[in-house]
């Protein structure tokens, strides 16, 4: 059976334990005089029996899956001859992934050696044993569960705070889930960055002007050696962001300030939604926007001024990317002004400030570490945007502060290193991760930096 | 209709509450168009109102309330809960605008200058009226930025040295300034409660208003906190004309020179504060300072 069916069932046989566990202490109150007289409710004793029944078998059936074909496929490489099994770890995947491909079908079993045939034959068959082996242990383990659960249960029995500490438990284990998950992708970009860095040194990644990552990929073709300088992507990204960021905070934050503290409620109930579907409409729809419409008029009215602009600018990326992320800066600034206590606004007013000192004077600095917050939002999403960039702002990595000329950002750049034909450990494709790496780092800074800013500056109410 | 019925069921309401109390034997309600009783007016009124109506929406929360605030003197405001104090109280600095839905018919004057009129300034008349709420709401500020607010904000202060000054007589008047100046650079809302209470009425004073209006100050607060602003409140009554809105009737014979006593919108008895506690002169008054509804 299959390990989704099998969870299917796991889950199945878990409810039916829910009602044996529940009607079980029903039966048993019941001569009592009544459910009063068990330690937890009925369905606390439900509850116990399920996790009894589920809980260890699901558990196994993780692990099972975890180890299942790291051991077949070691069982089977191991009954192969030497010779076939080469040394280098290349042959041993290639030839694993041939037996395997073979065993399923995939592969004609035609013209291949009878050495491989027998493996895979054996491999087919420890996969069948594995299924129903798992299978047959799995029923008995819910069986057993079952039973040990049902069995457990008595009205002195405590079933509540047994199932309070499973509870917490599992959500501990969710909560470590996403925290492997966010250590496995670090650790994974790591590691393929250091790769990266033995052929390309890092201080010439991290310090290097020029960035050209075209590769040879054979050893007689004509083509540029790759030069691997990060700086005129980050000074890129930095000047997209940067222009995105003069168009949305203000704009962001005066919407914000204007519905919260001035707009009329039937005003606020029709503005606030409608700032906010500007976060809705997808990147791609922006990013023709600004490649179609907004590039061109900036180029024509660069011209009339007697400006060189070109047709893809960075203030054309960066402008529309502003207006995309105005709801995200409105929105959160919104809620935290709404926030601030009406106390505050009265006790300011009555000291004689206008509606308008009051603001300045008291409500933004109380809202400060939410509206930071929305900020910083805004700026990973500005640094993270790809679509409108590589539209509107082009694919040359041109190192420059003038918004008005074209340049490229490090999402950019990682787009445009994993699409098409590429040799998986060339330094081309590893640059991804370097990029990626450093952006990260960048990101993380960034939020530190703005944690400590919050920090200082915060003006704490209550 | 329904308005009398709530009146009518009112006190029996307390009297089923609490059983020390005596049920009483006739409705306790103001009759239409009675006058308040007492020495309502004044003759060197700082602030005069007249005929003052306040409503929210459809709903009348003051009933046609006459009074004058004589200079530099405390004046208490007592009655029941919902009786219109506190609105009442927030008219005199026109802080029942930030109020959505709120109307004031009436004329309220200060020094003779209508405080309703369109022309007349509402961020002046607030500096000239300050106010001190029900809780302590020091900003999210240092003290010394707490207390400089006002003056910053009104250009009070040519030179750091004088606002140094204001902020350090305030904060003396307030009687706060030897328990705060190691520290006047440290969060406003660090302090005590009664700490913050007394930071407030600092704030409010460096601005030197005219008037205070005081919205329960103590009501958030414990006895001893309690008894250090009272003692407050007798000292600035030698400077400022306080008007103070108080659930405690202890404190408003404690602290205050006349009382007045509200009942469902309508100001019943003015009085000199000992009169009203010996011997009061309407019938509702003396129900509610006996203790027999509240």
């Amino acid at each position: 059976m299959q390990a989704t069916n099998i969870l299917i069932l796991i889950l199945a046989l878990g409810i039916f334990a829910f009602y044996i566990g529940r009607g079980r202490s029903l039966a048993m109150a019941k001569p009592l005089g009544g459910i009063r007289n068990l330690h937890s409710l009925p369905s606390y004793y439900g509850a116990y029996t399920a996790l009894w029944c589920a809980l260890p078998s699901t558990i196994l059936l993780c692990l099972w899956m975890i180890f299942d074909e790291p051991l077949i496929n070691s069982l089977v490489m191991g009954s192969i001859s030497d010779q076939l099994a080469d040394d280098s770890l290349a042959t041993y995947n290639l030839q694993l992934n041939k037996i395997s491909n073979i065993a399923e079908g995939i592969l004609s079993s035609r013209g291949q050696s009878p050495e491989l045939l027998i493996a895979a034959d054996y491999m087919s068959r420890l996969q069948t044993m594995s299924q129903w082996s798992l299978t047959a242990l799995m029923l008995c383990l819910t069986m057993a569960g079952l039973f040990l659960g049902s069995s457990k249960i008595d009205p002195a029995f405590r079933a509540r705070p047994v199932v309070e500490k499973v509870m917490q438990n599992l959500l501990l284990a969710c909560a470590c889930l996403a925290i492997f998950t966010t250590l496995g992708i670090v650790l994974s970009v790591l590691f393929e960055s250091l790769q990266f860095f033995r052929s390309v040194p890092a201080h010439e990644f991290i310090f290097g002007l020029e960035w050209s990552p075209q590769t040879a990929i054979r050893e007689d073709q004509v083509g540029s050696s790759g030069s691997f300088g990060a700086v005129p992507l980050f000074v890129g990204t930095l000047l997209v962001s940067a222009v995105a960021m003069v168009v949305a905070v203000p704009i962001g934050l005066m919407s914000a300030i204007y519905l919260a503290e001035y707009a009329s409620k039937s005003v606020r109930a029709v503005a606030k939604p409608t700032l906010e579907v500007l976060a809705g409409i997808p990147t791609v729809v922006y990013g023709f926007f600004a490649a179609l419409t907004v590039a061109p008029f900036i180029r024509d009215l660069g011209t009339s001024f007697g400006l060189s602009v070109s047709s893809e600018s960075a203030l054309a990326a960066g402008g529309v990317m502003g207006i995309m992320i105005i709801p995200f800066i409105s929105s959160l600034a919104d809620d935290v002004i709404t926030a601030v206590p009406q106390s505050m606004r009265d006790g300011s007013l009555a000291m004689g400030a206008t509606h308008s000192e009051t603001v300045r004077r008291v409500i933004i600095p109380a809202a400060l570490p939410g509206i930071v917050g929305g900020i910083m939002l805004a700026v990973s999403r500005a640094i993270g945007e790809t679509m409108i960039v590589v539209m509107a702002a082009g694919m040359a990595a041109k190192l420059t502060a003038n918004p008005l000329e074209s340049v490229t950002t490090v999402t950019v750049q990682i787009v445009t290193l994993l699409t098409g034909d590429q040799e998986f450990d060339s330094p081309k494709t590893l640059a991804a991760f370097a990029l990626g790496l450093m952006l990260f780092t960048v990101t993380l800074l960034l939020n530190i930096f703005a944690l400590h800013i919050v920090k200082k500056y915060r003006e704490q109410y209550e | 209709m329904t308005k009398a019925a709530t009146v009518a069921k009112k006190p029996k309401k307390a009297a089923g509450v609490k059983a020390k109390k005596v049920a009483v034997d006739q409705p306790l309600q103001v009759d239409e168009g009675e006058a308040t009783v007492g020495q309502s007016f004044t003759d060197k009124a700082k602030m005069t109102m007249r005929n003052i109506n306040v409503f929210y929406g459809d709903k009348q929360a003051i009933h046609d309330v006459s009074i004058d605030i004589a200079q530099n003197e405390v004046i208490a405001m007592i009655g029941p809960s919902g009786c219109g104090k506190s609105t009442f109280l927030r008219t005199l600095n026109r802080m029942n605008d930030t109020v959505e839905g709120c109307r004031v018919e009436g004329e309220i004057c200060m020094d003779g200058e209508n405080l309703y009129s369109p022309s007349l300034d509402v961020v002046e008349l607030r500096a000239r009226v300050g106010m001190v709420f029900q809780k302590p709401n020091p900003f999210p500020k240092s003290i010394y930025e707490n207390v400089a607010y006002g003056p910053k904000i009104h250009g009070l202060a040519d030179t750091r040295v004088d606002l140094d000054e204001i902020v350090e007589n305030s904060l003396k008047k307030a009687s706060l300034w030897e328990e705060v100046k190691e520290r006047l650079h440290q969060p406003g809302t660090g302090l005590s409660g009664g700490q913050q209470q007394r930071l407030c009425i600092a704030r409010a004073i460096a601005v030197s208003p005219e008037v205070i209006l005081m919205d329960e100050p103590c009501s958030a607060l414990d006895p001893i906190a309690t008894a250090k602003i009272e003692e407050l409140i007798e000292e600035l009554s030698q400077n400022f004309t306080i008007a103070i809105v108080t659930h405690s009737m202890q404190q408003a014979a404690r602290v205050s020179n006349r009382t007045a006593y509200f009942h469902l919108g309508k100001l019943v008895e003015v009085n000199p504060t000992e009169k009203v506690f010996t011997m009061p002169e309407h019938k509702l008054t003396e129900a509610y300072i006996t203790g027999r509804f509240g």
